[in-house]
């Protein structure tokens, strides 16, 4: 019994020490990388595995330690991944404005490595620029 | 039937979160999260003018393809942030050509692509054929391109019939 309970200990605390490491990987990279495009990066991966790492050991240890099913955990990480790409797209269409701010007119975000994005097609630009056209896939009502 | 449960999987998905936030399965729950889950649809249904009809056992495949791909993609994003020098570090923008035609299908790629590290979606274009993706490190920005097509657009036809 004491054996397994070790295992048990073992498993949880590998999964902790997991999700934590990745999460600390994630806010260096925040930390680290050129500009704010890179930068988004970071975040995505800390509510991913960091997040998810957590999360596991959690369900593990009360499982296993306390003997009961304790799933809330799962609805955490479903409302995270409805949520991060939501934050992040949003983060990213200010950035696309911020792209095409006059430097007369203000703070500007610097241009990443990346440079500035391309135009999709002729005849369309993205959907930050200019209204969806009206019946395609990017419009918002039918 | 349809008046009543205008998105049945959305009906069932809400039962269960229902259960799930409860985190015991009682006869009040249930009830609870049944009278929950008609009526919450019944009064965003003007929010969702689509009823895309969803193949479950590819979707189910689709998400246990892309959980493994998050842990993949976790750690070589990790090994870019730890060894590589901002000087080595080839950002692009990616322009992926859509053929996906349903705002649900395409909002379901855009997700997908900013969960799995190392790419983020940022735009739709205003003809909905493009979708604008921001990737960490791609030195072959066409070959990424073809790999998202590939591997996850072309599966997701497979689940949005």
């Amino acid at each position: 019994m004491s054996v397994l309970n070790s295992l048990a200990d073992l498993a949880i605390s590998a999964m902790i020490v997991i999700g934590a490491t990745f999460a600390l990987i994630g806010s260096w990279g925040m930390v680290r990388l050129p500009t704010l495009m890179e930068r988004l990066h970071g975040p995505t991966k800390a509510t991913t595995l960091g997040l998810g790492g957590m999360l596991v050991g959690s369900i593990l240890f009360f499982h296993l330690a306390e003997g009961t099913w304790a799933l809330h955990e799962l609805l955490i990480s479903l409302f995270l991944f409805i949520t991060a790409p939501i934050s992040a797209n949003m983060i990213a269409k200010v950035h696309l404005h911020q792209l095409r701010v006059k430097p007369e007119n203000g703070v500007l975000d610097p241009v990443g490595p990346a440079g500035q994005p391309p135009v999709p097609s002729a005849g369309s630009n993205w959907a930050t620029y200019e209204a969806p056209h009206a019946a395609s896939a990017a419009a918002t009502s039918e | 039937m349809r008046r009543l449960i205008p998105h049945p999987g959305l009906s069932v998905l809400l039962v269960i979160v229902w259960l799930l936030m409860a985190n015991a399965i009682t006869a009040g729950g249930l009830l609870m999260g049944i009278v929950i889950g008609i009526l919450l649809p019944l009064f965003t249904a003007p929010f969702w003018p689509g009823r895309p009809s969803v193949n479950y056992s590819a979707g189910l495949a689709f998400i246990a393809l892309v959980l493994w791909d998050i842990i993949v993609a976790n750690f070589e994003v990790a090994a870019i942030i730890l060894f590589r020098r901002n000087r080595d570090l080839r950002p692009a923008w990616l322009t992926i050509p859509l053929e996906l035609d349903t705002p649900e299908a395409i909002t379901v790629l855009a997700g997908t692509i900013s969960l799995t590290p190392g790419t983020v979606s940022a735009d739709v274009s205003s003809c909905g054929n493009f979708l604008l993706v921001h990737a960490l490190h791609a030195p072959d920005p066409a070959s990424e391109i073809a790999r998202i097509k590939s591997r996850y657009e072309a599966r997701l036809k497979g689940v949005f019939k």
